[in-house]
């Protein structure tokens, strides 16, 4: 009786799903999905090489101190980075001066001691980045009712994380003639910007970076395509604090686990010796003994 | 408990024997784990991965306990409480990304145990209420770890938990009360949020205390092999301990191994990027996919796209519930006597098929639902439903299995002839050996 029903019931799963086969198929062919423009020309991330990439990889603390110069002069503009503390900044290489000089260089909203009344005052070590603007409503209102996003986990929220952001950076471009020839109606909008590596291809923001743009401390050429790795360097940080412990733990932990597996197999290996045997493995059948005989036989020139 | 040769509990201390004499909670112990359970020596490396969902179902409750110390089950909260357990609380990386990799291998290890368990008919008679079980486990770990994927309040959270909820509305009539009534609102919110934190801490209790019936039933026939022929005589069977609890652990050792490789240097891998953005109820991502090893179930669901009778959606719904309730019924669709699929030829080629078919519906579960990833999906799932309910019945009546081997010792144990016969005199032995 179970196995009539369910053939029924297998049956009629089966049958409507050929039947949504044979109506779908129909109407591709008389409809087939017409290209679009992202589809066509959206691009996958260029290649980016970190110091942090790979299983022993190690933040360049210098790279990540030039990334949080271009986040503080460019970025931070229109970008929050809500979830990161003054006081990380130490993890850089910044000594606690240097942290409390950083943070007194912001303010941020504070109540006034004596009346109670809303102000601002200078931020400490433990306070959070503050936000450019007030509220969403105000970030929006100041960039053409776009918003602009947090960047503190911004290279793992994205698909393709720090190579991602880097070629976003640094993939503005104008629009090709192809995709105008071929879709005329995806001409990009105004005041919108041609990015191949932006999802649906026209991205808000304005291009961020040129070259020159900020002077590094430590001479290093302020480029385009260096700052843009620089500051994806330090966004990998931003949402990854942690990184570095996670590569030191990770790697006494598998040298821990590989080692007790290694005991472990022996130990298997030693009780099992004789567990699918009848007799105990001593004679010519021996694996120990049929290679020394083998052995032996080709010694002596014996073939077979 | 399951052998007449199952060797009884011999306290070895004083201590031990008065325990025993007030509690028997050593002797229970010896019993199901110890040198007290008979198990089949023949077992090969399938058989480890039900001591290991034991291990990841431990690794999940305790990481799981600690993590809720500092989360907050709060909308405007949970993602920030998030944050705080990854960059201020000691060690809390660790704890969140082992707890998050932790599901996919639980997940991962219990496919392998289920598989294992159809190949070799573990769950045909006397074993049909320890595969029950199991389904019910796997059950509950589906609700568990749905409810576990909302708690970040990311975007695939929010946007999971609307979609997911939102399969109850496909029912008429009763449907979206019933979608309202689980979710606390008309929309995933605080209440929603609170409630499945709730659950999600409950659950895996629940599903302790169901392993526990899953081991009981198990350990009334014994375990089965990968001959499917049942225990004869004690030569059939080596004590579970020392000899399986030193199988199990080395290779439990080896599958932590791959569990860190990818918790410590890709913990990220096998989740969403879009669940660091934090819930936006006015923002749908691009495509909604769930994790992993939900990816077949979304496949069937989607690959419903007519309206036949029925709207399309709720043939989706029904579909991808009975896919899993039908293996309730899997002991009465297989007839064939014998258990192991190494001894089914045609069973064998099928049961492949359907391994790849699964992995084609997972591949499509995770595709956007375009041309042709739909019509693949439509044939894919028309043959997991064909294979459980048609062809599974036909083949065991049809089939004609190889010759089994007369016992377990028979299949496994060798050398004794070929030792006790004088080297290369013995005429029972190949030519070559000549």
């Amino acid at each position: 009786m179970v196995r009539i029903i369910a053939f029924f019931v297998g049956l009629g799963f089966a049958g409507v799903l050929l039947i949504s086969l044979v109506v779908n198929l129909v109407a591709y062919v008389q409809s087939p999905t017409e290209p679009t423009a992202e589809h066509e020309f959206h691009r996958e991330p260029k290649e980016l090489h970190l110091a942090s990439d790979g299983p022993l990889g190690k933040f360049d603390r210098q790279q990540l101190q030039r990334g949080y110069q271009v986040y503080k002069e460019v970025c931070a503009a229109c970008h929050s980075m809500n979830l990161v503390s003054f006081r990380d900044l130490a993890a850089l290489g910044y000594n606690e001066a240097e942290v409390k000089a950083e943070a007194a260089s912001r303010e941020v909203p504070g109540i006034n001691p004596d009346t109670g009344e809303v102000t601002t005052r200078k931020a400490l070590p433990t306070d959070r980045f503050p936000s450019p603007y007030a509220n969403e409503t105000a970030a929006r209102a100041a960039n053409n009712n776009a918003l602009p996003p947090d960047l503190s986990l911004m290279t793992k929220a994205r698909e393709g994380g720090a190579a991602y952001v880097y070629s976003l950076l640094t993939g503005y471009q104008n629009q090709p003639a192809k995709l105008l020839k071929e879709f005329p109606a995806a001409k990009t909008p105004q005041g919108l910007h041609y990015n191949p590596y932006f999802a649906n291809l026209n991205i808000a923001m304005a291009p961020p970076l040129s070259d020159g743009q900020v002077t590094y401390a430590d001479g290093t050429q302020a480029t385009r395509d260096q700052m843009a790795k620089d500051v994806s360097a330090f966004l990998v940080w931003t949402a990854e604090p942690k990184l570095e412990n996670r590569h030191r733990y990770g790697m006494a932990v598998l040298i821990f686990l590989i080692i007790a597996t290694i005991l472990g197999y022996f130990s298997y290996r030693n009780i099992w010796a004789e567990a699918k045997r009848q007799v105990a493995p001593k004679g010519p059948l021996d694996p120990e003994n049929k290679a020394k005989r083998n052995h032996a036989k080709g010694e002596a020139g014996i073939v077979g | 408990m399951s052998f007449a040769w199952a060797k009884p509990y011999q306290p070895k201390t004083e201590l031990g024997r008065w325990v025993d004499d007030r509690m028997p909670l050593p002797r229970l112990v010896y019993n199901a784990v110890g040198g007290g359970y008979p198990v089949p020596r023949n077992l090969n490396y399938g058989w480890n991965f039900g001591v290991l969902s034991g291990i990841f179902l431990t690794i999940q409750i305790v990481t799981g306990i600690v993590l809720a110390m500092h989360y907050y089950a709060s909308a405007d909260g949970a993602f920030n409480s998030i944050e705080h357990i990854m960059r201020d609380v000691n060690a809390g990386w660790m704890l969140r990304y082992a707890h998050a990799n932790g599901a996919s291998f639980f997940f991962i290890v219990v496919y392998i145990h289920i598989f294992r368990g159809l190949y070799y008919g573990s769950y045909k008679a006397p074993r049909e209420l320890v595969w029950m079980l199991g389904l019910v486990i796997y059950l509950l770990m589906m609700a568990t770890a749905f409810m576990g994927y909302v708690l970040p309040w990311g975007q695939m959270s929010y946007w999971g938990a609307q979609v997911i909820t939102g399969f109850f509305s496909a029912f008429p009539v009763v449907g979206e009360p019933i979608r309202v009534w689980l979710l606390g609102g008309y929309a995933p919110d605080q209440a929603a949020l609170t409630r499945f934190f709730s659950l999600h801490y409950l659950l895996p209790f629940v599903i302790a205390g169901v392993v526990i019936l899953h081991i009981w039933s198990l350990h009334i026939p014994g375990s089965n092999n990968p001959t499917g022929v049942d225990v004869k005589t004690e030569k059939d069977t080596l004590p579970f301990h020392p000899f399986y609890t030193a199988k199990d652990g080395w290779f439990a050792g080896a599958f932590l191994t791959l569990y860190a490789a990818v918790l410590f240097f890709a913990p990220n891998a096998l989740g969403h990027p879009d669940n660091y953005i934090p819930a936006n109820p006015l923002a749908t991502p691009a495509h909604i996919v769930p994790e992993w090893y939900f990816w077949p179930f979304y496949a069937i669901l989607r690959a419903f796209t007519v309206d036949f009778i029925l709207p399309a959606k709720l043939w989706g719904v029904v579909a991808m519930f009975a896919s899993i309730l039908l293996l309730f019924f899997l002991p009465w669709l297989d007839r064939s006597p014998v258990r192991s699929g190494a001894y089914r030829p045609v069973f064998k080629r099928f049961f492949w098929l359907l391994m790849v078919d699964i992995a084609i519906l997972g591949f499509c579960g995770v595709m956007p639902a375009e041309q042709p990833y739909v019509a693949i999906s439509q044939i894919a799932a028309a043959y997991y439903f064909a294979h459980f309910l048609i062809i599974l019945p036909l083949v065991s009546k049809f089939e004609r299995p190889l010759p089994l081997p007369n016992s377990i010792s028979e299949s496994v144990l060798h050398g004794e002839k070929e030792e006790s016969a004088p080297y290369g005199l013995d005429k029972s032995a190949p030519a070559a050996a000549q």
